[in-house]
């Protein structure tokens, strides 16, 4: 709470800073020879800039900080039959101390000695905030002093306003970056640490997939084993169902409304057909497992087949639906972009329209129609809330599309919902399998824009 | 030349006859491709009607809910074992008791052990807590009988909404003869009705489902939203002026724009990972917390914000540029007095858009943890309610889906409900600001 007043006050200040610093330099107007610069509003930026930006950035990072060394003055203050405990315990142990010293309660009730230290941690954590409040101050001061000084006819502030400003957009732009770096170093890493108990040939090759873990030495049954093909090969087998609805279903309702529809039928059928793409995964997969599952089922007993109650068709055909928008609106860029010249010449030599669309539309549009369905395809296998809902938890290993399969986004929730230890290979392998989600995606990614990129220069 | 003329004719006609048989067959198929266009979309329109008219029908139950009538006395040593009316000495105070006593004047008739408390779990679990309530929140109460409309327990509620058959046999449904004939009694004695369900929107999660609630997932959903826009808003338009306006060609330009394609196309339970790996795993920062799932959510919709931004800055005509700049504007001028405004509705409309795509995300917030069983709201927004546990109303959804009780389905249904009315607004409010502001140059 303290930080948001700290932060109002450092808005204050900047406020009053730039009034100072604007009124300064009309002063400076009314001098001698009166010509200025950067316009007064300039130099009270510039002041504004110098109160507010240091002293906030100082702000963040101790914000970020003091917890870290609060732990460490904690530890050190431990008595030291606590610092010798094990790993869990000792974690255990910190967030008891950290509960207590938030007044929240605590796994068991506390000793003497964690008491002590919770207060230890809340005294800690009062002058850390009265020492912060304070250096802030003083920097926000300094940097008025810094800046007000600097006033003068010839201070180019618009220039330096700009500059800081522009250091912020290009700070802005660089945060794309930093998460893709994010993911990938992350991911990468908590999977080394998974290929260091788990051979990475058995992840890639091995066909046996159950990460339960045996929680005690002496406990049976439970090894697991974590060989990814199952999850893939389920992955791979609702994406191809989804597919098998969106693309055809898409692809013709984008010919429709591109070439046949009138406008006013456009008008009205597009935007509902974007509805799907609105209507949030979690909706879709309650839908799929509260109606398309049974449906399913018991169209399937009716014909006599032998249908499971969570199988791989309910939960790809929902995707379908899911994703035909997004085939449908890719490929209606992509077909309007083909010439129209193409089309005239078609229809000069007496080609029907659908001759025309069959016959040179299509394949002048085909690049970029695949590209559409390779974003479709890496969107479905990143899908994560129809299956999570609709498809089973049972890694089988079978292509029938009938039977409950389990998906690489299925197991990646399960395993890292509920308890866990951070440092499990159950844990662990769920970072492995989203790296290897995203490395598929990512692939799938950069192939489709390079088509697309391609497809373009072709026809502008 | 006779035979020439007689074969011609001949050939003519079969070769016109031909042609016509062939163009016949080319409009055939001319017309089934233009039907198979329409079936395409027939499809997807009868899908999305099944989808909404489903939810609609199993959902518009839930919000009302079926309330029992029971005349309750506030024995004073009971309720206040205290005396002196405070609200610690009501929370000793053994309501549950008021309540049975309560209920046995009901049923006067009702015998045995077991009997007792079958006719006392035909009122809602909670209901103790709810007389508790009534008194801390008007003490005058003590001492007083007072008739009381109580929630149904969710089997009772089902039955009175008709999703339990009453004619099935015995074994087939959740609910007994006897207790349908103790529920026949009191509703011949006018004691049941149907009242709007204020608690499905002032409550939070409860295992109860006639108790359980959408309050603490939406106040935890407003929270994250808060988070994700203020930082995703000012983060997006920067990069994008920066990429649209300032940026020179070069490979960097290049690989940052790279980068925000393809991080438009990453699953986002991959952000999910990021979250848990680096906010939580490096950063310490809180489970559960809005905070954490605001910045998933925000490097999510990062993306598309800049894309959106991207697309309308480019929209404003260089003229309008090249003016300010000849009047003697640097180049941020021309850009924040000039082209920033002119392309405002265009970014908020994608900054809406972005949003309500950030409002029905699940997958990314189960990965850090925002599935918890959240009774309590979290606090306000300046009052540490950012660093509480807390879930969204998508994950909300998600956990009612699980839950085993009939009842449940049509809350989770209820609670998509005015999940996609909060998106329609969303999107509304997106297209009038569209069609209202935007310009065509």
């Amino acid at each position: 709470m303290s930080i948001w007043i700290l932060f109002l006050i450092l808005l204050g200040l900047a406020i009053t800073g730039y009034i100072i610093g604007r009124q300064r330099a009309w002063q400076l107007t009314t001098g001698a020879n009166g010509i200025i610069h950067s316009r007064p509003g300039h130099h009270g930026m510039y002041v504004a800039i110098w109160v507010f930006v240091p002293a906030t950035l100082i702000a963040i990072l101790s914000v970020a900080l003091v917890p870290v060394f609060a732990t460490m003055s904690v530890v050190s203050a431990m008595p030291d039959h606590m610092r010798d405990l094990s790993e869990g315990a000792f974690s255990l142990l910190l967030t008891d101390i950290r509960n207590l010293a938030g007044g929240n309660a605590t796994s068991k009730e506390a000793s003497a000695d964690v008491v002590a230290l919770a207060q230890h941690l809340v005294a800690y954590r009062e002058n850390a905030k009265i020492i912060l409040s304070v250096v802030v101050l003083a920097i926000a001061g300094a940097g008025f002093a810094f800046a007000f000084k600097g006033i003068h006819p010839d201070l180019r502030a618009r220039n330096r306003v700009e500059l800081a400003i522009k250091i912020f957009l290009i700070v802005c732009s660089v945060i794309a970056i930093i998460t893709t770096l994010g993911i990938i170093l992350s991911l990468v890493f908590e999977s080394f640490l998974f290929f260091f108990k788990v051979s990475i040939f058995e992840f890639l090759f091995g066909l046996h997939w159950s990460p339960q873990t045996a929680l005690r030495a002496d406990q049976a049954g439970a090894s697991g084993s974590f060989g990814s093909i199952p999850l893939f090969v389920g992955t791979l087998l609702i994406t191809f169902i989804a597919m098998c609805v969106a693309v055809p279903v898409g692809l013709l309702s984008a010919i429709y409304l591109s070439d046949y529809a009138s406008d006013r039928i456009r008008g009205v059928v597009k935007p509902i057909l974007e509805i799907l793409a609105g209507i949030p995964t979690v909706v879709y997969g309650f839908f799929a497992a509260l109606t398309m599952a049974p449906l399913i089922r018991n169209t399937g007993e009716a014909l006599g087949l032998d249908v499971a109650s969570e199988s791989a068709l309910a939960a790809g055909v929902v995707m379908g639906v899911m994703i035909i928008p997004f085939v449908s609106s890719l490929s209606d860029d992509v077909i309007n972009s083909v010439p129209q010249s193409l089309r005239e010449a078609a229809f000069g030599l007496g080609a029907t329209k659908s001759e025309c669309l069959k016959q040179v539309v299509l394949p002048a549009a085909l690049p970029g129609i695949f590209a559409a369905v390779l974003l479709a395809i890496s969107r479905a296998i990143g899908e994560t809330m129809i299956v999570v809902m609709a498809a089973g938890l049972g890694a089988n290993l079978t292509l029938n599309p009938l039977e409950q399969v389990t998906t690489v986004t299925v197991q990646i929730v399960s395993l890292l919902t509920g308890d866990q230890e951070f440092d499990s290979a159950k844990t662990l392998s769920a970072f492995a399998l989203g790296l290897m989600l995203f490395i598929a995606t990512l692939t799938m990614n950069i192939v489709a824009l390079r088509v697309v990129r391609k497809y373009r220069e072709k026809y502008d | 030349m006779t035979d020439i003329t007689v074969e011609r004719p001949a050939d003519q006609t079969e070769r016109a006859e031909r042609s016509a048989r062939l163009l016949k067959k080319r409009h055939a198929s001319e017309f089934r491709f233009k039907l198979y266009g329409v079936f395409a979309i027939l499809v997807a329109l009868v899908v999305l009607v099944s989808l909404l008219t489903t939810i609609i029908s199993g959902g518009y139950s839930a919000f009302y809910q079926t309330e029992m009538q029971l005349e309750v006395t506030f024995t004073p040593e009971k309720v206040d074992p205290k005396g002196d009316q405070s609200e610690a000495s009501f929370k000793k105070g053994n309501f549950l008791s008021v309540f049975k006593e309560a209920v046995q004047k009901t049923f006067p008739d009702v015998t045995g052990r077991r009997d007792k408390k079958a006719v006392r779990a035909l009122y809602s679990p909670g209901s103790y807590l709810i007389l508790r309530e009534m008194v801390m929140e008007d003490p005058s109460l003590v001492g007083k009988t007072v008739k009381v409309w109580l929630p149904a327990d969710d089997v009772v509620d089902m039955l009175n909404k008709g999703f339990i058959d009453r004619n099935l046999p015995e074994t087939d449904r959740p609910i007994s003869d006897k207790e349908i004939a103790w529920i026949e009694k009191l509703e011949k004695a006018g004691h049941v009705e149907m009242a709007f369900n204020s608690r499905f929107f002032t409550n939070g999660n409860s295992r109860e489902p006639e108790l359980a609630g959408i309050w603490a997932a939406l106040k935890g959903s407003f929270l994250t939203m808060v988070v994700t826009l203020s930082l995703t808003f000012p983060v997006g338009v920067a990069a994008a002026i920066y990429l649209e306006e300032f940026a020179p060609k070069n490979p960097f330009t290049d690989l940052i724009e790279v980068n925000i394609n393809n991080l438009a196309a990453v699953p986002s339970i991959v952000f999910g990972l990021l979250g848990l790996a680096v906010f939580l795993g490096m950063f310490n920062m809180p489970r559960s917390s809005p905070l954490v799932g605001g910045m998933v959510l925000a490097l999510m919709t990062l993306p598309t914000i800049i894309i959106a931004a991207r697309a309308s800055l480019k929209a404003v005509p260089p003229s309008i540029r090249e003016a300010a700049l000849g009047m003697g504007a640097s180049r941020w001028q021309a850009v924040s007095h000039h082209v920033l405004p002119l392309a405002m509705p265009g970014i908020l409309t994608g900054t809406i858009i972005g949003m309500a795509q950030a409002l029905g995300e699940t997958a990314p917030l189960l990965m850090i943890g925002m599935v918890a069983f959240i009774v309590d709201p979290p606090g306000g927004l300046f009052s540490g309610g950012l660093t509480d546990a807390a879930t969204v109303l998508p994950v909300q959804i998600f956990l009612w889906s699980d839950m085993p009780e009939r009842a449940f389905v049509e809350k989770t249904n209820a609670a998509i409900i005015v999940l996609l009315s909060f998106l329609v607004v969303m999107n509304l409010l997106a297209i009038v600001l569209r069609k209202k502001f935007e310009r065509r140059w």
